[in-house]
């Protein structure tokens, strides 16, 4: 049994890291490329939205270089995403692969129904083992995180961009290859310290938070790199979504550690009371909560057709304009021109910039939020 | 009198008749937006984000209609669940929260939220809370909501005749209408879709109106018996947790295996989330016979519509009269093999 899984962000080492643990053979699928989504795009039915399609292209080129089981996480609606790896497995099937379909359902009420369901990717696994596996698989990730923030944290404020985005390639690569405790510790801590000596500038900064539905705002390959090119433009970009808090929200049900949900879905709360599937009331309350920490503006990312982040995305107009936040939406298709996002970006950019001198300059006055929507396909 | 506004738009189209009785036995005055027009979707269009799919903008262009009006409440629930572990769509669970973000001058909503995914105890709250707005007790609520759910049944008996939910619902109010010819016609077609978009004349471009009129019976989800509907969507791995999807998919396979049926027809909307997934597997689970999907959004243009149905039922025609094609089926293994 060779398995596999789709891509997200860093999961794949995360992932890969669990299921050795548990003594399987994993086939990492190769990064994700022009090349994946051309096949996801080929084969997924149009009007899906792009995590299925990268994710459809992921599993073909993952079968192509031997794998036989996919690992796929499943859900129960009324987002399209519950029902992922359905489409996805029968549109494998009518394509000839020969494999198997492990999908992770979340637990209706028991976190022993998720151990269960771990249990049996495992091979002749104790009980102790595959408790380790998770756990050591978990600090990985939480190193990952660690790595991630105060890189972007750095890139802004560094001349040496190049130089940190390198260090940041180095550090997901030997994590990756890490094989205890120790040696985690040891690669974050060298991270931190050569990020912390590169060269500052003492341009002014401003503060993004990125919103949105959880896929695009976690794959870089998915939403063109945006905090690298916000980055790149002296903005620091904070994510409102952490894999841990993800993955404890939807797979632990919270039974893991205490999350911020309960905080943003009070933020979310004079805006949109109830849940809308997905990602959408996390969306408009982590927009409220970036407006009261005083960021100077937020991004919301998803695929197009998302119907959570769509209604996210109407409800944005009236929060940006009573909270005082300046909104803006991309949504990302198979569309793969970048010049367009960057021009956005930068305009959004010098629009906050603007709006923070005369902010400075006339501290009285008010201004309204500015909102506006934007496609990726331009 | 109290008024309440009902725009006619999404599920305007399955309960219409529960929400004018209820409220006619609360003693409050109902009244509607006119039938959707071109200016209905021009409104509509400019009051909501682009993304969002056409029947989304025709509710939204009614809402606009309404507030015109001023009634003293507008009628715009939270639609969660019909049903038990049931979902309909993001989007209607966050209706009134948009209408409030995009039309701030609008009047109260009565935005009730029906989730019956667990249980009915929250629905019947809300009921009573809405009660409470026309000076009504329990059991004057209680009784009119079940009149509204008997005013339902009566629509039920309509569709199953093969009228649309959108005939049904012009006969229950007592208007004239044209006796449409339901039964004639040398072809049967199935024809599916979510009601709110096929229902209605302006959003599906009177798709239904079309295919009677090229000489086909149209049988519809609501006619299929609701039992094989149910047993034949079971039939799939993993339940399907969106209703109307699923009775799509329930109906589109029992067509499938009906003699009578000569093909079927999907509508779907732009950018709707179920129907890209939805559409997708009926168009490979229906192995015998002609399918076609159809897909709309706020152009206008019927051309393309008309000239794609007339050539599906010269071929539907030639299929019958020659009886020489095989059931090639437009995914799976025959499409491969090419």
């Amino acid at each position: 049994m060779k398995v596999t899984f789709p891509h997200m962000g860093f999961m794949h080492i995360v992932v890969k890291s669990l299921l050795e643990g548990l003594h399987r053979e994993v086939v990492v699928p190769p990064p994700i490329s022009q090349h994946t989504l051309a096949l996801g795009i080929k084969y997924a039915p149009e009007f899906t939205c792009l995590p299925l399609k990268i994710g459809l292209g992921n599993y073909i080129e993952a079968l192509e270089s031997g794998a036989d089981t996919i690992v796929m996480a499943g859900g129960w609606g009324p987002c399209r995403f519950g029902y992922y790896a359905q489409v996805q497995r029968d549109i494998l099937n009518d394509l000839g692969y020969d494999f198997q379909m492990v999908i992770l359902e979340a637990p209706d009420s028991k976190i022993s129904q998720l151990l269960d369901q771990l249990k049996r990717l495992g091979e002749k696994v104790s009980f102790l083992e595959a408790v380790q596996a998770v756990r050591f698989a978990w600090y990985k990730m939480a190193a990952l995180e660690k790595a991630e923030q105060r890189y972007l944290y750095t890139l802004p404020r560094t001349i040496d961009k190049d130089r940190a985005e390198q260090l940041w390639e180095q550090v997901l690569s030997h994590i990756d290859q890490a094989g205890s405790r120790k040696a985690i510790d040891d690669i974050l801590a060298q991270a931190m310290l050569s990020w912390e000596n590169l060269p500052r500038h003492h341009e002014p900064l401003l503060r993004i938070g990125l919103v949105g539905e959880v896929y695009t705002v976690l794959e870089p390959f998915s939403n063109q790199n945006i905090a690298r090119s916000l980055g790149r433009l002296n903005a620091e970009v904070t994510n409102s979504v952490q894999l841990t808090e993800w993955l404890n929200d939807n797979l632990f049900k919270g039974h893991l550690f205490k999350s911020r949900t309960t905080h943003i879905n009070a933020c979310a709360r004079p805006y949109l009371p109830c849940s809308v599937g997905g990602h959408g009331r996390e969306t408009v309350g982590a927009t409220v909560d970036f407006a009261q920490q005083g960021y100077d503006g937020v991004i919301q990312v998803g695929p197009l057709t998302c119907m959570p982040e769509i209604v996210a995305q109407t409800i944005l107009l009236r929060v940006s304009k009573e909270e005082h936040i300046p909104c803006m939406t991309i949504y990302f298709d198979e569309h793969s021109g970048t010049a367009g996002i960057q021009t956005r970006l930068e305009a959004f950019a010098d629009m906050l910039r603007r709006r923070k001198a005369l902010q400075a300059d006339y501290s009285d006055v008010q201004q309204g939020g500015n909102v506006c929507a934007v496609h990726a396909r331009g | 009198m109290t008024q309440v506004g009902i725009p006619r738009g999404l599920f305007y189209f399955y309960q219409y008749p529960l929400w004018k009785t209820f409220f006619r036995d609360l003693g409050a005055e109902v009244v509607t937006s006119s039938s959707t027009g071109r200016q209905t979707i021009d409104v509509g269009i400019v009051h909501t984000v682009d993304e969002c799919c056409l029947p989304i903008k025709v509710y939204f262009g009614h809402i606009h209609e309404l507030i015109q009006l001023r009634p003293d409440y507008i009628m715009a629930p939270r639609l969660v669940s019909i049903e038990y572990r049931s979902y309909i769509c993001p989007k209607f669970m966050g209706i009134p929260d948009m209408i409030r973000a995009s039309l701030p001058d609008c009047p109260p909503l009565i935005d009730i939220t029906i989730d019956c995914s667990r249980d009915t105890r929250q629905l019947w709250k809300d009921i009573y809370r809405v009660g409470a707005l026309f000076n009504a007790d329990r059991r004057k609520v209680k009784s009119a909501y079940e009149h509204g759910l008997q005013a339902l049944k009566s629509l039920c008996v309509l569709t199953r005749q093969g009228y649309t939910q959108h005939e049904a619902i012009e006969l229950w109010e007592n208007y004239c209408l044209e006796q449409a010819e339901l039964n004639s016609g040398d072809l049967t077609v199935g024809v599916l879709g979510h009601g709110y978009s096929l229902y209605d004349p302006a959003v599906s471009l009177q798709l239904i109106e079309r295919l009677r009129g090229l000489g086909c019976k149209a049988v519809l989800l609501e006619s299929c018996p609701r039992d094989a509907v149910e047993q034949a969507a079971a039939q799939i791995p993993k339940k399907m947790f969106w209703t109307l999807g699923r009775k799509m998919l329930g109906s589109a396979l029992v067509m499938d295996q009906s003699a009578d049926i000569d093909g079927i027809v999907y509508l779907a909307c732009f950018g709707c989330g179920p129907d890209s997934m939805v559409g997708d597997i009926v168009g490979r689970k229906v192995r015998h016979k002609p399918f076609m999907l159809v897909t709309i959004d706020e152009h206008s243009g019927e051309g393309g519509l008309v000239t794609r149905l007339e050539a599906f039922c010269d071929m539907l025609r030639r299929k019958k009269v020659q009886k020489l094609e095989s059931d090639l089926s437009a995914y799976g293994i025959h499409a491969h093999c090419r």
